[in-house]
């Protein structure tokens, strides 16, 4: 694994730090062994072939997995003893398919924030880039990018510290994708840090502050974007040479 | 009443199943095999009580023998749910629990209560009656609740993941397999009397019972096999819930299964 950056400043600046995680399933290694800290601003990109472990990686932020093997600290508590109800609430999910429940618009939102008023959802919806004319819409009426702005409203009403996004953008078109990633950016500017799977390395090269690089489940890279194009991997060159790149 | 069953009488009976199978074969349902099976078993198995009812029925045999055919029921019954529903961890167990209290609670008013005196000849069918519609609508309740929550993952996850605890997560699925299984004991409830006489009452007036107090004593029947498929339903489904998350709230690995 190639890193960049200082470690320490890096530990001191991380919302998340991995040590020595492994993911098996059924005796069959998924991830790892994976160390290194997701810094508590700005947007880490997750990226990797198919099938290299970048979801479970994902889901093991907000312990939806759990490892094998090693630990992995929120804020510097250990993520193993911590609520798991409460910090999945901190640790706001969106999934790649947009996941509405039935009802109407605000009706999801509530499931995030129980008696949620009306002027509290216009704002959440506001940051998610809708307008209040969403407030009462039935979901089965929305577009995909629409559905996917009101799961990202969704997971906001819970009011996170931070965002893990599953290939948020992977069943958009390029105008809904591009507005997404924007606003992706500007969370990420007022102070919530998203960690961000892409499987676009167009998107990542936009969007990206900081980057992990997952193949065959190892981190292949760790580290500042800039400094990827200078990793010294074989296996990183491989996958920026073949990589898909969406506009 | 006596009635015997010749050899065409037998012959006649089977004519359906054959056209059955006739018709599966047609529309190539695959199912011809399990028909038959199903069928053969079934006469085997039904032969074999028999032989083993002449036995325990005996008056002068001791109620233990009645009361060991109980408890092989409630096994049986609970290991059918555990090879119909094989994804649920420890299923046997939360199964039998909940056939053992509702057999217990349903035999205990039906003979605490003098409704019925107490021997083989009354513990057996009745016993029967109240664990195999358990058994039906429970192995229904478990498959829907697996099923529900192993195709509903992305949901159950979304949930999750928005701080809900499994058991409200997993409510919405619950509810709908409750639903679904308890739905056919509900119908057939409702149309008691108006699509079919129970075969009970309908004993007891063959038997020369006054019909009022044959319908008082299905009545009682009824209102104790509803009880107790609901119970049991209610049980195994929150049970079923509880099994396929870990403590940590986390829905476990749900793997579809081969088709047989």
């Amino acid at each position: 694994m190639s890193t960049s950056g200082n470690s320490k400043d890096r530990a001191k600046d991380s919302i998340f730090e991995l040590d020595g995680v492994v993911v098996e399933v059924d005796g069959r290694k998924i991830l790892g062994e994976l160390s290194g800290a997701v810094r508590a601003s700005g947007i880490t990109a997750v990226a990797g072939p198919s099938g290299s472990g970048k979801s479970t990686f994902l889901r093991l932020l907000n312990r939806l997995e759990v490892p094998t093997r090693g630990q992995i600290s929120y804020r510097g508590a250990d993520l193993s003893t911590l609520d798991p109800l409460a910090l999945r609430r901190e640790v706001g999910m969106v999934f790649q398919r947009p996941v509405l429940f039935g009802g109407t618009v605000i009706d999801n939102l509530a499931v995030a924030a129980p008696g949620l008023s009306a002027d509290r959802a216009i704002e959440v919806l506001a940051r998610a880039g809708l307008g209040d004319e969403y407030v009462d819409r039935e979901v089965d009426s929305l577009s995909g990018g629409e559905a996917q702005r009101v799961c990202i409203a969704r997971t906001l009403a819970a009011e996170p510290s931070v965002m893990l996004l599953d290939e948020p953008t992977s069943a958009l078109d390029a105008g809904p994708r591009l507005a997404l990633e924007d606003l992706g950016v500007e969370l990420a500017a007022l102070g919530t840090p998203l960690v961000w799977i892409t499987h676009d390395l167009g998107q990542m090269e936009r969007i990206a502050t900081d980057v992990i690089i997952l193949i065959g489940g190892q981190a292949e890279y760790w580290g500042e974007l800039g400094g990827l194009v200078s990793s010294d991997s074989k296996r990183v060159r491989e996958f920026l040479r073949g990589g898909t790149r969406a506009s | 009443m006596q009635a015997e069953v010749s050899g065409l009488g037998l012959g006649a009976s089977l004519f359906f199943v054959a056209l059955a199978i006739a018709l599966s074969y047609w529309r190539r349902l695959r199912i011809e095999g399990t028909i038959a099976w199903s069928a053969g078993r079934a006469m085997v198995q039904l032969l074999l009580v028999g032989a083993a009812l002449v036995l325990v029925l005996d008056p002068a045999r001791p109620m233990a023998l009645a009361w060991a055919w109980v408890a092989v029921m409630l096994l049986f019954a609970a290991f059918t749910v555990r090879r119909r529903v094989p994804e649920v961890p420890k299923i046997f167990w939360l199964a039998l629990l909940a056939y053992v209290a509702a057999a217990a609670i349903s035999i205990g008013i039906l003979f605490g209560l003098g409704v019925f005196s107490l021997d083989a000849r009354t513990l057996i069918p009745l016993a029967g009656m109240m664990v195999g519609n358990s058994m039906t609508a429970t192995v229904v309740a478990a498959r829907r609740v697996v099923e529900e929550l192993r195709d509903k993952r992305d949901e159950v996850e979304a949930r999750l993941s928005l701080g809900q605890p499994s058991s409200v997560a997993a409510r919405p699925y619950l509810a709908a397999a409750l639903r679904t299984a308890l739905i056919p004991q509900i119908e057939t409830t409702k149309a008691v009397g108006v699509v079919f006489l129970p075969g009970a009452m309908t004993g007891m007036i063959l038997a020369g019972v006054s019909p009022l107090l044959a319908v008082k004593v299905q009545i009682v029947v009824m209102y104790l096999v509803l009880g107790s498929v609901a119970t049991t339903v209610t049980v195994v489904g929150l049970g079923t819930v509880k099994l396929l998350f870990t403590r940590d709230h986390r829905l476990i690995r749900l793997v579809r299964q081969a088709e047989s």
